[in-house]
């Protein structure tokens, strides 16, 4: 399933990645080396953190690695998501693409986490089927129901029954997901 | 040219006598002439000086990325009760309530484990915070200055030209002979300083050690001679287990036969019933862990009953990294590695004996013998099972996440959300 990682990252290749995710050059050598460690044998990089414990969301984050083979660029995509932002970003010159780890870029990978057929909507099945993932054999199928119930009610303004993004955006602006969404990586 | 060979050959067989005469005669009489510790010492004074070269060098340059050995991010500390209340504000965190973001806090948790977990840190080697001149310990080598270049190509020649014919030449003639021990200990340069060795393993009781390498075995029966339990290796390594089986009654088995803890408990009864027969050694990890921590032990060796004497193997790591990561390294590159390391200097401590008290049960007894052992050996005592470096973790840890949040949305009384979601029932 993985791809091949090469033996050696090469510096124009970390210059990308580091334009493109906003990571600094010591933090991308050490996640390379994360990376490759956990990329080896036939299962590749997916079949190893499977085995990971710490999260019922494993598989879930699994599948947000959203490349069909799954290489260093896209792991580190991924991972850009949660950088967290630094306050003197916020004063340079906007680039001419949003940068991965802005608040909208967060919480489009927060909604997709719900949205498992990515039709950009969630709906009450797809709800459901997160929300077992989170809660295990603890909860009856009636319960987790009224839960994804009362959770669309309170999201759906436009009365289809789901939630699109944008309801998604509304449910949580008061959350501080800069904050919250972000993973502190040490220099 | 043929003066120069000549010159060369006769210097070579000096030196082979030098050698011959001044390790290996003393060896077998189990003398030392005080060499190797001298050599020890000289050996600090350089590694010391060198390290603190390559501070001065890094601070030169501060592109060099300096090896971090406490992880790639910082965790958030606090349970998951907490971290969730946080996540959520400014709704009142009552029992009973579900929130989009809580998905964030399981993907962050997610990725957090997948960029830098406890169990897999445990299995690679331990990076140094000073630079021991074997490259193979520094992710980064880099040209810091000159003279350290020459001292480390010195050290090559040294380490490739001296140390290792004579360690080669050792372990062939060694194969066979299990009194000859000793020699390989000296062949790797090992240095080993035993502690308190009136709690030494007596006949008829079981030895428990941490595991790192299988160097364990030669550096505990350089002092006492023990049976040995353990998986068969393929290789050289079953050729030395083959012949050592000869000498005394070691108990081999299949790794697929460990499975059948019956038959494995009941042959190892039957020895430790004999009460004349050798101490069993076992190392009740599994596996071989990186020698910075203790793993869970295996509850199988304490069920067997009989006294249990504990045993602490620590390796200095400033001077050779003894770790053998199997998946890594097979064994015979290992060996090669082994040899070619400055020197091997380790601590043994023998504990005093333990035996199970009443109420205890195994897995007890094995804490606490895993914990006596970390503890004198200044390890990490951690509760993860060796056992993960190889299979697919148990469930058992997902489902206590997930039990927990449940606890969150729901409460713990079972009850479901409150008044809105009954109401729409109820008019229904």
């Amino acid at each position: 399933m993985g791809s091949r990682a090469s033996t050696l990252l090469r510096e124009e290749e970390i210059e990308e990645i580091k334009k493109e995710t906003g990571f600094s050059h010591s933090q991308i050598t050490r996640l390379y080396s994360r990376f490759t460690s956990l990329d080896k044998g036939e299962n590749g990089f997916l079949g190893r953190i499977i085995k990971i414990p710490e999260s019922p969301m494993c598989r879930r984050v699994v599948v947000s690695f959203r490349e069909d083979q799954v290489n260093f660029k896209g792991f580190m995509r991924t991972l850009a998501h949660f950088r967290p932002i630094e306050d003197n970003e916020k004063n340079k010159n906007p680039p001419t693409s949003e940068p991965l780890n802005s608040r909208t870029n967060k919480l489009l990978f927060a909604f997709r986490l719900y949205d498992l057929d990515r039709d950009d909507k969630i709906s009450r099945d797809e709800l459901l089927q997160v929300l077992r993932m989170m809660v295990g054999v603890n909860i009856s199928d009636d319960q987790l129901g009224s839960i994804a119930d009362r959770t669309i009610q309170e999201a759906d303004t436009n009365g289809d029954n789901c939630i699109s993004f944008q309801e998604f955006i509304k449910v949580l602006e008061k959350v501080d997901v800069e904050q919250k969404m972000s993973i502190r990586f040490l220099h | 040219m043929e003066d120069l060979w000549c010159v060369a050959g006769a210097i070579f067989q000096l030196w082979m006598v030098v050698v011959v005469f001044f390790i290996m005669l003393p060896a077998m009489f189990g003398l030392s002439l005080g060499v190797t510790g001298v050599y020890i010492q000289i050996l600090v004074k350089i590694l010391e000086w060198a390290t603190i070269r390559i501070q001065k060098g890094r601070q030169e340059q501060p592109s060099v990325p300096v090896p971090l050995h406490t992880g790639i991010i910082e965790r958030a500390r606090g349970s998951m009760e907490e971290q969730m209340g946080q996540l959520r504000c400014p709704r009142p965190p009552a029992a009973g309530e579900f929130c989009l973001s809580d998905a964030m806090y399981f993907c962050k948790k997610g990725l957090e484990s997948i960029v830098d977990d406890q169990v897999t840190q445990r299995f690679s080697s331990e990076e140094l915070a000073s630079w021991n001149l074997l490259t193979r310990t520094n992710q980064n080598f880099y040209y810091i200055s000159l003279r350290l270049t020459i001292i480390w190509g010195l050290g090559v020649f040294v380490r490739y030209c001296i140390l290792f014919p004579l360690s080669a030449k050792k372990w062939l003639s060694e194969l066979v002979h299990l009194t000859c021990y000793r020699i390989c200990a000296r062949g790797l340069s090992a240095t080993i300083h035993y502690h308190n060795k009136e709690n030494r393993p007596q006949k008829g009781g079981i030895c428990v050690a941490n595991h790192t390498t299988p160097i364990d075995v030669v550096i505990l029966a350089n002092d006492g001679c023990y049976a040995m339990v353990g998986q068969i290796h393929g290789g050289l390594m079953g050729v030395l287990q083959r012949s050592m089986v000869r000498s005394c009654p070691h108990v081999w088995f299949e790794r697929s036969e460990m499975k059948d803890r019956h038959t494995v408990t009941s042959r190892l009864r039957d020895h430790v019933a004999a009460k004349t027969k050798l101490p069993i050694l076992i190392f009740p990890e599994g596996t071989c862990v990186n020698n910075t921590s203790v793993m869970m032990f295996k509850k199988g060796s304490f069920e067997i009953g009989g006294t249990i004497y504990p045993v602490a193997i620590k390796y200095d790591p400033r001077f050779g990294d003894a770790f053998w990561n199997s998946s890594k390294y097979n064994m015979v590159s290992y060996l090669l590695r082994m040899m070619t390391s400055w020197a091997i200097v380790v601590n043994v401590w023998y504990l005093p004996p333990m035996t199970i008290q009443d109420g205890e049960d195994a897995a007890q007894f094995a804490n606490r013998v895993k914990s006596a052992i970390a503890h004198q050996g200044g390890l990490l005592d951690l509760a993860w099972d060796g056992g993960l470096k190889r299979g697919k973790v148990k469930d058992s840890f997902k489902e206590e996440q997930q039990k927990m949040y449940s606890n969150i949305i729901v409460g713990q009384n079972g009850i479901g959300p409150p008044e809105k979601c009954s109401q729409t029932k109820e008019d229904q």
